[in-house]
């Protein structure tokens, strides 16, 4: 019962902030509720026994992504003009485009609901996941795992490079 | 009525099409990137659901890592890259960005 009213509070959660960043005018509304369906999300890793990525999704999403998305909207809006606002396009399109999202929606729900998945429900271990994930980043993902560091740093160069006023 | 598997999958499919939504209404790159980030997070919710509910141990988990990470390496730069646009242009309006050099 208790894992019931966590899920569905995180997933009303999710959806509500997801479509207020989604739906609203002003871009630092937008970030802003991104900051609560990050959070929602991170529940839900925990709901799923899965803290190794819940808390990485905390740290890095919340404490690194949405810091740069903010960082972005400061540097690049007027505060003082409207530029704040997010440009939006025609009611037309906007009704199209909320179209081919719903019918995206419900073509995945249903495949997601008619769909025989092959579940396990045995799920009785509950232990932490970060030996585990330890182990196997450092066995069977080591060439994925090295070159993610490497395409990191390409990044930080490359990011730096760019944003470097001339 | 327990929690299953398709709770997961459903809520993730909702990000999914709010995230997509986002990426094709918006003007301002920062919102188009917001509907990137929430694909990308419906995308994670996916994979640490089958790794739980499918015995897919700790391989899920992993996805899911390596997934975060390119989320962030994105992030930066896309974010250098709209402060050049913005230093050109003088905003961000991804309609109306024509030209790769002045």
């Amino acid at each position: 019962m208790l894992v019931e009213i966590v899920f569905w509070t995180f997933a009303v959660l999710i959806v509500l902030s997801a479509l207020v960043a989604v739906l609203s005018k002003n871009v630092i509304y937008s970030v802003f509720a991104l900051l609560f369906t990050f959070f929602g999300v991170a529940g839900i890793y925990v709901l799923l026994n899965a803290d190794f990525i819940a808390i990485t999704q905390i740290l890095i999403y919340i404490g690194g992504i949405l810091v740069l998305l903010i960082f972005g909207v400061m540097l690049t809006s007027n505060i003082t003009s409207v530029d704040i606002r997010s440009g939006q396009i025609g009611v037309f399109h906007t009704f199209w485009a909320g179209l081919i999202s719903l019918l995206v929606i419900a073509g995945i729900s249903y495949i997601a609901l008619s769909t025989n998945w092959a579940t396990s429900s045995s799920h009785s271990e509950q232990k932490a996941t970060i030996e585990t994930i330890g182990n196997s980043l450092l066995t069977n993902y080591l060439l994925a795992f090295e070159s993610s560091s490497v395409l990191l740093l390409i990044a930080i160069i490359g990011a730096a490079l760019i944003a470097r006023r001339k | 009525m327990g929690i299953g598997l398709t709770h997961y999958l459903v809520l993730s499919a909702i990000l999914f099409g709010l995230g997509l939504f986002a990426i094709i209404t918006r003007k301002n790159a920062v919102l188009v990137l917001i509907g990137v980030e929430l694909v990308l997070n419906s995308a994670n919710i996916n994979f640490v659901a089958f790794s739980k509910f499918n015995k897919l141990n700790i391989d899920g988990h992993i996805a899911a890592l390596f997934v975060i990470m390119l989320a962030a390496i994105e992030v930066a730069v896309a974010l250098a890259i709209v402060l050049n646009i913005y230093q050109n242009y003088k905003h961000i309006n991804v309609d109306e960005v024509d030209t790769l050099k002045e």
